[in-house]
């Protein structure tokens, strides 16, 4: 690849299309993003796509085999779960938690990471010491660990988990932001703005946080990923969405007794998380190859 | 060097006392009350109640409580389980091998494929292997390792029958532990069939715990080695005409590996953090099932100082590979 682009402008749009000429030469990132895009279609258009309600049971049909299986039922085509649920209505629902456990852990992390990364690099001193020490307390902890002694104390439930493993995630912002920030600051254009009589906030949030972004987007990514491993591995402890929620890891907790007699009321919660995660994870390398300029050679 | 590893270690002591404060508050603000846990379903009186309260010390004011309780831990007395009236660092002392022996051998699997798998991967850039290579390794670090655990258990053990599903070693061996590492004592008491049915318990829960480790390993090891490659000092041993497998094994590999060495350090926290997910899969019996069973006894007192205990190695682990970084990287001493 050319390690010298002269012709690179500074218009916005041709950012973008640099962009998007470096991330669309990623194969699996575009597939990511397909895969994803249909994912947020299914979560949104959930009740119109799923065949069945989520929390129907058809006593008439218990642990009901896929489609494929000569002993299955026609109306179900991923089979049904031991009270006669429709494994895929439930799946297709279970993408509304997933996503929106991603999203909302992601800008809560974001935002509290952000401004104490923001703050503990621009002003340095006890603040920074005092907000990195926190910081430094908190990854200590095995962060599933962390997430659980949390959720005990807050109670189990699924907004409790969503906020234990935003509060477990946001520290590698902050560090992030925190390198970031620090690198900016002594750079000429914020001395610039500086001198033209900019507050703190300004300088801060408008003049260096926008050219720290690159880093910012690569973790959000990762961590919406991390997020919703984290969140399904709480349901699935017991600690997270509370049965009969059809949140895919809290399936996969009710569904254990079942594992060698029903095979598939496992299997398809599980891949589920995994088609997801790995998606929105082709996407965080796509998007690291694209905006970080040092590993676009390699 | 030594003015080094003082001053990192002088640098951890608030950071410890920090999380002894939080693993003291996080116990205090839990919802219940430990007396109670304690008494269990016989219940108390309320006049053994006060007893007990004065006997705890949960009368004093809170930051008493709180010094006591470092005061404890600084000779050693991290307390009484709730559950089972045991000494927590008994408790612990008997159930922490079991989950190195897991750890370690999940570690070690990582290692012994990512490692080559990384190296060959970026050797053979943009082959076949290179692209399956990176397609299962980031599967493998999307992988929610409980789900993956279960698929294991229904192939191996449900279709197969070649592994069991639970436990560290058939019930049929009783070895009084000698190390707690069950596969090093079955070989001390020179038991074979114990040895062989102590591995096939260990095999699943280790690939699952090794799974993600394995994928970072990998990627790292790759993308490390990729740019050393690119390095002008691999340019120039090229040039001089050394034969790729010396250029790959004693100029860039040895530079590549130091990086590696930070990444496998960093995977013991997440080893701890895995642990709880796949001794609970497979009934393992160590810290991790340990600490999830406590927090759903309200075992206050193992949450408490299993918590500290955890973290604590977490950290020294950390110390030591940032310690041995140092070591085989002289650039970061000098500065």
């Amino acid at each position: 690849m050319a390690t010298t682009n002269t012709t690179a402008s500074t218009s916005p749009a041709s950012g973008l299309r640099e962009f998007w000429y470096y991330f669309s030469v990623n194969r699996g990132a575009v597939i990511g993003l397909t895969v994803f895009a249909i994912l947020v279609f299914v979560a949104i258009f959930a009740p119109l796509i799923a065949p069945h309600l989520p929390d129907v049971q058809y006593r008439d049909a218990l642990l009901k085999p896929p489609i494929w299986d000569p002993k299955s039922d026609p109306r179900f085509i991923l089979g049904t779960d031991p009270v006669g649920r429709d494994i895929l209505s439930r799946l297709i629902h279970g993408a509304r938690y997933s996503l929106f456990i991603g999203f909302f852990v992601v800008v809560g992390a974001l935002v509290v990471g952000v401004v104490l990364g923001v703050l503990a690099g621009y002003f340095r001193g006890w603040v920074d010491v005092l907000i990195m020490r926190v910081m430094d307390i908190i990854l200590a902890f095995p962060p599933l660990l962390l997430a659980l002694v949390l959720v005990a104390i807050l109670g189990p439930g699924l907004f409790n988990a969503m906020i234990a493993i935003a509060l477990v995630l946001q520290p590698h912002f902050a560090r992030l932001v925190r390198a970031a920030v620090m690198a900016e600051k002594s750079r000429e254009y914020v001395t610039a703005a500086k001198l033209s009589g900019a507050s703190h906030f300004r300088l801060m949030m408008v003049t260096i946080l926008p050219n720290c972004l690159g880093p910012l987007i690569v973790q959000a990514t990762m961590s919406f990923s991390n997020a919703i491993l984290e969140a399904a591995a709480l349901g699935f402890l017991g600690m997270g969405a509370q049965p009969p929620t059809p949140e895919w890891g809290t399936m996969l907790a009710t569904a254990r007794e079942f594992i060698i007699k029903a095979p598939w009321v496992v299997t398809f919660p599980g891949l589920a998380i995994l088609i997801t995660v790995l998606a929105i994870n082709l996407v965080g390398d796509g998007l690291r190859d694209a905006l970080d300029p040092k590993l676009k050679r390699s | 060097m030594l003015n080094y590893i003082l001053r990192r270690i002088a640098l951890l002591v608030p950071t410890i006392i920090g999380i002894s404060i939080c693993a003291f508050a996080f116990v205090r603000v839990l919802p219940g009350d430990p007396i109670l846990a304690m008494a269990g379903q016989h219940g108390v009186t309320p006049e053994r109640y006060e007893i007990l309260r004065e006997q705890f010390g949960y009368n004093l004011p809170i930051w008493q409580q709180y010094f006591n309780y470092l005061w404890s831990v600084l000779r050693g007395d991290f307390g009484i389980s709730l559950a089972t009236k045991r000494p927590v660092i008994n408790e612990f002392m008997t159930l922490f091998p079991a989950t190195m022996e897991l750890a370690f051998t999940a570690l070690t699997f990582a290692v012994v494929i990512g490692i080559p798998a990384g190296i060959f991967a970026a050797i053979k850039r943009g082959s076949w292997f290179d692209q399956i290579t990176m397609g299962v390794a980031l599967t493998g670090y999307s992988m929610p390792i409980f789900w993956w655990g279960l698929l294991l258990i229904i192939f191996f053990s449900g279709y197969l029958g070649w592994t069991p599903v639970s436990g560290r070693i058939a019930l049929t061996f009783f070895l009084k532990p000698i190390t707690g590492f069950m596969l090093i004592d079955t070989l001390l008491y020179g038991n074979w069939p114990a040895f062989v049915s102590a591995l096939r318990h260990l095999i699943l829960p280790a690939v699952v715990l090794g799974t993600i480790p394995l994928a970072v390993i990998a990627r790292q090891t790759r993308s490390a080695m990729l740019e050393v490659l690119g390095e002008d000092y691999v340019r120039t041993a090229r040039a001089k005409g050394m034969s790729p497998n010396r250029v790959v094994n004693v100029h860039a590999l040895r530079n590549a590996l130091i990086p590696v060495v930070t990444t496998i350090g960093l995977q013991v926290g997440l080893l701890l953090g895995g642990a709880i997910l796949t001794e609970t899969i497979f009934t393992w019996p160590g810290i991790g099932k340990w600490m999830i069973d406590s927090i759903s006894k309200r075992d206050y007192v193992v949450v408490q100082s299993g918590l500290l205990i955890i973290a604590l190695i977490v950290m020294a682990v950390n110390l030591i590979v940032d310690l041995l970084y140092a070591l085989i990287n002289p650039r970061i001493r000098v500065q």
